[in-house]
């Protein structure tokens, strides 16, 4: 009887969630009538706007990667080490983007750094990525975070800290030549949870009229039958690479079975 | 003043005093053992020797010069861990070139003082593996080879054999004295193994209480206790109650027998004092040379090998007794009542 009822739960997860990927993907696959092809693919992949604010969102991405590295690896190994009691007080500020809506954060963003303020980031188109940018990291904070928190976990800090210490290394040393290499797996996991959430981020890119990859997908999906499809698939497809990334530089690391 | 100087150490967490006027001279190539039980502040003194941990008051002095403001990575002192610290994400070889890496030595030199240093702990052919491809024992020698590497002032060793198993342990402490004396590094060796302490060091600091009860070396420390602390801690310990009858010329009876200490005594006539002897000081059966005969019945023997362990009642004191072994003479019976002979010179009196 269990049996019948796992099966059957099985059975409704695959109809809500993999039926309408399925649904897309053969839409997708129908701009040309009668048969199947790939033209609204090339079609999209071939539309310079989409290389435009594709290649955008990547750099920007890649940015918003180095940023969120430079903040919380450091912070996150500072507390681990220093301020242990701390630790409560920074996962909840990590946690906090979680339940602020992106449109609420944008909106105070243009509130403080709008062109009348003392600081107008706005201003210029610089200013503005510079914005979406801590936009992003802040965005990707709780996974970033978390995932840095948990690398830290699995080797011992403070010992390693006194060890590189005592042999004369600084702070920068002793951050960029052992931690940095020891979380380097969870980091890139972090990384690469970053990129996909940059890939498909709209609010943020929209309300600070940026040329970002979410804001192509909006205005193609409102006017276009086929290539929205597949641009959903290649969208789809760019997260799941993401995520079998995360498995391959877990399992291809050389050095971590040691912390097991 | 010596090489390595403390002067007057104190740390306090809170309002707890974990050290407490601690003061201690090194000299240059001296192998030091600080010894005690866990919590008597042996490896808090270490950590503010390295720099992990900042003094209440008093001062650090390495070749006259104060350390304790100095940051710990500029102290050029080594020291090894319990938990060996290799550095995963590097190799041997790698660990071992840190230091020398941080300071900025040429290639040249990196490579041949770490090919000098994997000679001298013998793994030289293991230069290109990680810290997990290797045992305990392997890890806590790359451990020492890269603390030496940069040359430190001075090396400090926290419990560095605790995490290895027994046998390793012993080969190992043998190899760390002898790179010591090759080196002639100065050295710090924190341990609660009283065995360890007494087989390797130049001298033993025995710590309780946050304070160093008594320093000299091995065979004084032993022999000749300066308090009850160091008596009970190193080694085994007999104990007996005798009543002093003089204290002016240290006469006192022990088990109803006169004897006679050799050394005047603080207690007042028919009081009661401690008095210690280490279970190889107590003789089974009359000895030449030894005045005091005590009957005692035997309650267990254990035969060790070379070494006989024999426990013995003497009208109630229990007393514990060890004899080598020797082929034409087997152990007495259990039960059997024996003679027990003690000479005053291995009488420890405990009076502190």
């Amino acid at each position: 009887m269990i049996r019948v009822w796992s099966w059957g739960a099985l059975l409704t997860g695959l109809v809500i969630m993999v039926l309408p990927l399925v649904g897309m993907t053969e839409f997708s696959l129908r701009m040309r009538r009668g048969e199947y092809s790939f033209d609204a693919y090339t079609k999209v992949l071939a539309d310079p706007a989409f290389q435009q604010t594709f290649g955008y969102s990547v750099i920007m991405a890649l940015f918003t990667i180095a940023f969120g590295v430079l903040l919380v690896v450091p912070t996150a190994y500072w507390v681990r080490l220093k301020m242990p009691w701390a630790r409560p007080y920074v996962e909840f500020i990590t946690l906090l983007p979680l339940v602020i809506p992106a449109i609420v954060v944008v909106f105070g963003y243009i509130r403080l750094y709008n062109t009348s303020s003392w600081l107008p980031l706005t201003g210029t188109a610089m200013g503005t990525n510079v914005l979406l940018m801590f936009g992003y990291a802040m965005l990707a904070l709780p996974y970033m975070y978390r995932s840095v928190d948990t690398g830290l976990r699995t080797i011992d800090i403070a010992t390693l800290t006194e060890a590189a210490q005592s042999l004369g290394a600084g702070w920068i040393t002793i951050l960029a030549r052992i931690i940095l290499p020891n979380v380097l797996v969870a980091v890139l996991s972090g990384a690469f949870l970053t990129f996909a959430i940059v890939i498909g981020e709209f609010t943020m890119a929209a309300l600070l009229n940026r040329p970002a990859f979410g804001p192509y997908l909006q205005v193609l999906g409102a006017n276009r039958a086929y290539e929205p499809a597949a641009l959903a698939v290649v969208s789809f497809a760019i997260t799941w690479g993401c995520m079998g990334l995360i498995q391959l530089v877990t399992r291809l690391s050389k050095h971590t079975r040691a912390q097991s | 003043m010596a090489y390595l100087d403390i002067h007057h150490l104190e740390k306090s967490f809170g309002s707890t005093r974990v050290v407490k006027d601690f003061n201690l001279g090194i000299e240059q190539g001296e192998f030091i053992s600080l010894l005690g039980p866990s919590g008597c502040g042996k490896t808090t003194v270490l950590r503010m020797v390295a720099g992990f941990e900042t003094p209440s008051s008093g001062a650090i002095h390495i070749e006259g010069q104060d350390i304790v403001n100095q940051r710990p990575n500029q102290r050029k002192i080594g020291m090894v861990f319990q938990a060996y610290a290799l550095f995963p994400n590097l190799t041997v070889a790698q660990n071992v070139a840190f230091g020398m890496k941080v300071a900025g030595a040429p290639r040249a030199e990196i490579d041949a003082r770490v090919t000098e240093m994997l000679a001298l702990i013998g793994l030289s052919d293991l230069g290109t593996r990680y810290p997990f491809q290797l045992s305990g024992g392997q890890q806590q020698r790359v451990a020492l080879a890269r603390a030496l590497a940069p040359r430190p002032r001075v090396l400090l060793l926290d419990e560095p054999l605790s995490a290895l198993d027994a046998k390793i342990r012993v080969s190992l402490r043998t190899e760390i004295r002898e790179i010591q004396q090759r080196l002639g590094i100065t050295t710090i060796f924190v341990t609660h193994d009283q065995e360890e302490a007494l087989s390797i060091s130049d001298r033993i600091v025995v710590m309780n209480g946050g304070i160093a009860e008594q320093a000299g070396p091995p065979f004084e420390i032993y022999n000749r206790p300066a308090t009850k602390f160091v008596a009970g801690f190193v080694g085994t310990l007999n104990t007996f109650t005798a009543i002093v009858t003089d204290p002016e010329t240290g006469r006192v009876t022990l088990g109803g027998v006169p004897m006679t200490l050799g050394k005047p005594l603080t207690a007042r006539p028919g009081t009661q004092i401690s008095l210690a002897l280490r279970p190889e000081a107590v003789r089974l059966g009359r000895a030449d040379g030894r005045e005091v005969i005590l009957p005692a019945r035997i309650t267990e023997v254990h035969f060790l090998g070379s070494v006989i362990r024999i426990k013995a009642d003497m009208a109630g004191t229990p007393v514990s007794l060890d004899t080598f072994n020797r082929a034409d003479a087997p152990p007495p019976p259990v039960g059997s009542q024996i003679d027990i002979s003690v000479s005053a010179r291995d009488v420890i009196v405990l009076e502190g």
